[in-house]
């Protein structure tokens, strides 16, 4: 059984974003950018599934510009065997995305698909929701635990009032929600190793996907900026204020 | 223009984020709001839904399948009603997120996520990069999958209005996956996501113990418990104390961050509340710059204070 793992090159998450002057978008240039913390959940599930016998191979799949080869080698530097890269220059949002991995999904066959819940620039949570629909799949989202056995899976979800568990049928796609795992580093050897490990290439054209953007970025802003920064000396001066000025207690 | 809003309900009760996806809705398309409540013995729902102010129509769908609000059984349902409208909405939490990227990949058709302003019936505001910048976008699609960012439109009405409940054929069980058990946190206190007032404890707190101390002061203003994701990582509470980017997204009238230094990530999840308070005592801490009223000191200290003030000045 083979596992396929897809991973987003995105802004670091320790970077502070700028908006761009002229309002198009976010400042990219010479920003650290780095894989998706919840893709990075994903490749260490699937590692994990790799190393309890559960599934043979973990590919590892990664989409837009040239530099996404580096996103996965990251994730073959954690011990993915090998990548597919779908380059393109273009805007890619997450019904494409889904599109262009359900046609690499037709030629690599996964049973399991292990994505983030969600990429930390857009924010969009779809794109595995997308995916399991595309392929008429069954979806098990924000995952928190993992138990697979003969043609099953047994997935824990965090929900809004706590958790719930599902039992869906493999093939299936699981999205990641923070508490799945910690994901490990990669050491020194292995990223040498990874610099040999495969990584095939192609495009959106030879897949037979269709990517243009349905929705049309018209601006991107920065937000109100909030008027902090008072202080109080005291308890009774908090509650004071909070009672007669705020008024809301 | 006609709206269904996907209710968000547990079978016994209409839940408020329904009420804030209903108030996007009829921004976006006035009078033709109908509400969707699908599920399993679930007729109150619809009978709450029904009175819900504004609402033309609601449209029950009571079957076993639809049980869970499993989004394999429920999406071919909203795909067969998509015909009749224009736009298809649900709150922002983790059904309505887990369901309706289904419902728009079957639609052939983008989802805008987590909308926080209409700008018209076919353009947007989200928020993007954990709340640190606003993206409007205009959809090209016929129909819109939307799902609603609650914190961002007051609620409308629960009650007032008198809309007919018409029951509709199901679509049946997919068969792909089953609901097998919840562990839901049972609590006195209200929900996060629509209190009025939230105290929040963060890795300051030092253990789950210590939120005891919140709870006080919580049950005192009729507040809910909330919590930083450091103090979740900590193992202090459970994860759906969470709030924040990756945790619930609230704003209540007054929240008040007790030990928790704000990260950006915790910013995101509460920086809209109508006033903040934090006390910590670190007083170069990142959360005083965006609070009303910043207190420095020792929590151990200042939260039997203020349980005690509180009590005094009741």
């Amino acid at each position: 059984m083979k596992a396929l793992v897809a991973v987003k090159r995105v802004i670091d998450y320790n970077v502070k974003i700028r908006v761009k002057a002229d309002k198009t978008g976010v400042e990219t240039a010479n920003v650290k950018m780095s894989m998706n913390p919840f893709d990075e959940i994903a490749v260490e599930e699937a590692l994990r599934l790799r190393e309890a016998g559960i599934i043979e191979e973990v590919i590892a799949v990664s989409l837009g510009v040239a530099q996404c080869q580096e996103t996965i080698r990251t994730a073959l530097a954690m011990g993915a065997d090998r990548g597919v890269l779908v380059e393109t220059t273009a805007e890619l949002q997450p019904l494409a995305v889904a599109k262009l991995l359900k046609a690499v999904i037709v030629q690599e066959g996964p049973e399991i698909v292990i994505i983030g819940k969600q990429a930390i620039d857009d924010d969009c949570n779809q794109t595995g929701q997308m995916l399991s629909a595309l392929l008429g799949w069954p979806q098990a989202t924000f995952a928190s635990k993992l138990k697979i056995s003969d043609g099953h899976a047994e997935v824990t979800r965090e929900v809004d009032g706590g958790l719930e568990t599902v039992a869906i049928k493999l093939p299936a796609v699981i999205t990641t929600d923070l508490r799945l795992n910690e994901p490990r580093y990669a050491s020194l050897p292995n990223i040498m190793r990874a610099k040999k490990k495969p990584i095939t290439t192609t495009t959106p054209e030879a897949l037979g996907v269709d990517v243009t953007p349905r929705l049309v970025v018209l601006k991107v802003e920065e937000p109100p900026k909030r008027q902090g920064g008072h202080k109080v000396g005291s308890v009774a001066e908090l509650v004071d204020k909070l009672k007669t000025e705020a008024r809301v207690i | 223009m006609a709206a269904l809003v996907v209710a968000e309900h547990d079978n016994a009760a209409l839940k408020p984020a329904t009420l804030n996806a209903v108030a996007a809705a009829k921004e976006i398309a006035g009078e033709g709001v109908d509400i969707l409540v699908a599920g399993k013995d679930c007729r109150a729902v619809a009978e709450a839904a029904s009175v819900v102010a504004g609402v033309r129509r609601v449209l029950l769908a009571d079957d076993g399948a639809y049980d869970h609000g499993l989004a394999e059984n429920v999406a071919p349902l909203l795909v067969r009603l998509a015909e009749g409208y224009s736009h298809l909405l649900a709150p922002a939490t983790t059904s309505g997120k887990n369901l309706m990227p289904r419902v728009a990949a079957l639609l052939d058709v983008m989802q805008i996520s987590d909308i926080s302003a209409v700008v018209s019936p076919d353009t947007f505001v989200r928020p993007i990069y954990a709340g640190n910048a606003l993206q409007t976008v205009q959809s090209k699609d016929p129909i819109k999958v939307i799902t609603v960012r609650g914190t961002a439109f007051p609620p409308g009405e629960a009650t007032g209005g008198s809309a007919a409940i018409e029951a509709i054929a199901p679509t049946g069980s997919a068969g792909l996956s089953e609901f097998v058990r919840a562990e839901l946190s049972k609590s006195e206190r209200p929900e996060l996501t629509s209190a009025r007032i939230i105290i929040s404890g963060g890795r300051g707190m030092q253990s789950g113990d210590n939120f005891h101390l919140l709870e006080r002061v919580a049950d005192r203003l009729g507040a809910a418990v909330g919590a930083s994701r450091a103090a979740v990582d900590a193992g202090f509470v459970p994860n759906d104390y969470q709030v924040g980017q990756t945790g619930k997204i609230v704003a209540p009238e007054l929240y008040i961050a007790v030990g928790i230094s704000g990260a950006i990530q915790h910013l995101a999840g509460m920086k809209d509340s109508k006033v903040i308070v934090a006390i910590n005592k670190d007083e170069e801490a990142p959360i005083f710059q965006i609070a009303d009223y910043g207190l420095v000191g020792d929590l151990f200290k200042i939260l039997p204070e203020l349980d005690a003030e509180l009590e005094r000045r009741q």
